[in-house]
């Protein structure tokens, strides 16, 4: 079986104008950016998080805080897998006690990733609420898991693959769709 | 690398500088669990685990037993002399009737040399050694090069002098072999009675006077003097040891200005280290003991967090 490209459904301009309108969301939901903090899930939804601090910077103060959250040693697909992933650092290092935790990560798919990121905060303290950004919902839920902001909807097939590239790990900004052929 | 491909964890000699760093990499990330108010996650939920000690240890066992937690294995510990191994059962055996209770992992210190390597040639089980007569002390090793590398930032070049009883040290012969694939120099001084026969076979440099092999060492670790060595005729008495070759601050004036000072623990203090520079502002005695939770929680993810293949 080889991937190859189905379509490229955004592009720098797309996902730039998801993240603007991210930002203002979470603002208007959360009423300003006082209590709210942002992670970061490892890989991709560090640099998108980190964007999105700096657009909600552009328009609230105060700058609000940005962890870092690994997920592998949450994760409940451990005892099925070859290749054993490999372990980095969680790094939040201020109080989610009372806060309106934001988690980023670039695609929603099972909702296995997001079950084990709300494990792993709920082992660092009591968020007042926990909310869920995604640049790409493409479906297909094992879990009763939704996302409060999303980018795109991306209806997918499951033999087909989402691909998000983003600048600071992958020198560009897009996201693909790859099918499995 | 990705993964630890080994079954077993038995020494140093045997393992390379890849693996190493992949293990004292994912310890950093074990720290990070343990400096949080809940120190758990669940990643070895449903993995069993067997601390066998046959020679006494708190630190080791605290440490291990601790790593167990805060990782989520089930664990059970079992003393030597309140084992069966007393009743003349033998240590495969042993072993054999707790792998089939469900034990995936053991852990086993045992005053035998040689004891974890027959262990794990004869059981499914994992084996970590904690401590084989007077062979390895893996674990030992990596923490101490795991605490250097957090303070240092490296290993590669530095000067680790260590200081003691060489002889029978399995704690100095996994920093031999570990400290060295890692790219550090290592020396060692001591009493000749208390050096190995074959110190060439290790590739260190041996001094006969203190004073010598710390001159601009970067790292310089105390070991502890097994006093039972004295009984042996090795050295004269505590009193002439300590005169000679116990560290103070004096004596370790030659080092580098940012000289660490290491001991693994238990000290004798006013022996082999002074209680100036044991509790001075150089020394990361007790950051050495939190590394070593974290270091143990590394191995046992790295051992049990995944499938083996086959």
């Amino acid at each position: 079986m080889a991937l190859t490209h189905k379509a490229t459904v955004m592009d720098e301009k797309a996902i730039k104008q998801a993240l603007r309108r991210i930002a203002h969301e979470i603002i208007e939901r959360n009423k300003g950016t006082e209590e709210v903090v942002l992670i970061g899930i490892r890989n991709r939804g560090v640099p998108l998080a980190n964007r999105l601090k700096n657009y909600l910077s552009e328009i609230e103060t105060p700058v609000v805080p940005l962890g870092i959250l690994d997920i592998t040693l949450y994760r409940d697909d451990l005892s099925q897998r070859q290749d054993q992933p490999e372990v980095h650092t969680t790094d939040v290092p201020f109080d989610l006690h009372k806060k309106h935790v934001v988690v980023v990560d670039d695609v929603l798919y099972t909702g296995r990733t997001t079950r084990a990121a709300m494990d792993a905060l709920i082992d660092l303290g009591r968020p007042a609420t926990i909310q869920l950004v995604v640049l790409v919902d493409r479906g297909h839920r094992e879990l009763p898991i939704r996302a409060d902001y999303v980018g795109k909807n991306v209806p997918t097939s499951r033999n087909e693959q989402v691909e998000v590239k983003v600048k600071e790990v992958d020198g560009t900004d897009q996201v693909d769709i790859l099918e499995n052929k | 690398m990705q993964t630890l491909r080994r079954k077993d964890i038995l020494g140093l000699e045997e393992m390379s500088a890849e693996e190493i760093t992949l293990i004292l990499e994912t310890a950093r990330s074990m720290r990070e669990i343990m400096q949080r108010k809940i120190k758990k996650v669940p990643t070895l939920r449903g993995r069993s685990v067997l601390n066998l000690f046959y020679e006494p240890s708190t630190r080791t066992k605290a440490s291990f037993e601790l790593a167990q937690k805060y990782m989520s294995a089930d664990s059970v510990s079992v003393a030597g002399t309140s084992s069966s191994l007393v009743k003349g059962e033998t240590l495969k055996d042993t072993v054999r009737n707790v792998e089939v209770m469900g034990i995936e992992c053991v852990i086993m210190r045992h005053p035998a040399s040689g004891s974890s390597h027959y262990l794990a040639h004869n059981v499914e089980a994992s084996v970590i050694n904690a401590g084989d007569g007077m062979h390895e002390h893996p674990t030992q090793g990596l923490l101490d090069m795991f605490t250097i590398l957090d303070k240092k930032g490296r290993l590669e070049e530095l000067k680790v002098a260590i200081v003691g009883d060489i002889r029978h040290s399995r704690v100095a012969r996994s920093n031999l072999w570990g400290m060295q694939k890692m790219g550090a120099e290592v020396v060692v001084a001591g009493p000749p009675t208390l050096m190995p026969p074959d110190l060439t076979a290790f590739g260190v440099k041996a001094f006969p006077n203190v004073e010598e092999a710390v001159e601009n060492a970067d790292v310089v670790m105390a070991l502890r003097l097994q006093k039972e060595r004295q009984e042996g005729g090795l050295f004269p008495s505590l009193r002439e040891y300590s005169e000679l070759y116990g560290l103070t601050p004096q004596r370790i004036s030659g080092a580098k200005e940012d000289v660490l000072i290491m001991h693994p623990g238990p000290m004798n203090r006013g022996v082999e280290i002074s209680s100036e520079l044991a509790d001075g502002p150089r020394s990361i005695i007790l950051e050495q003991v939190t590394s070593g939770v974290a270091v143990r929680m590394a191995l046992l993810y790295l051992l049990l967090g995944g499938t083996k293949e086959e």
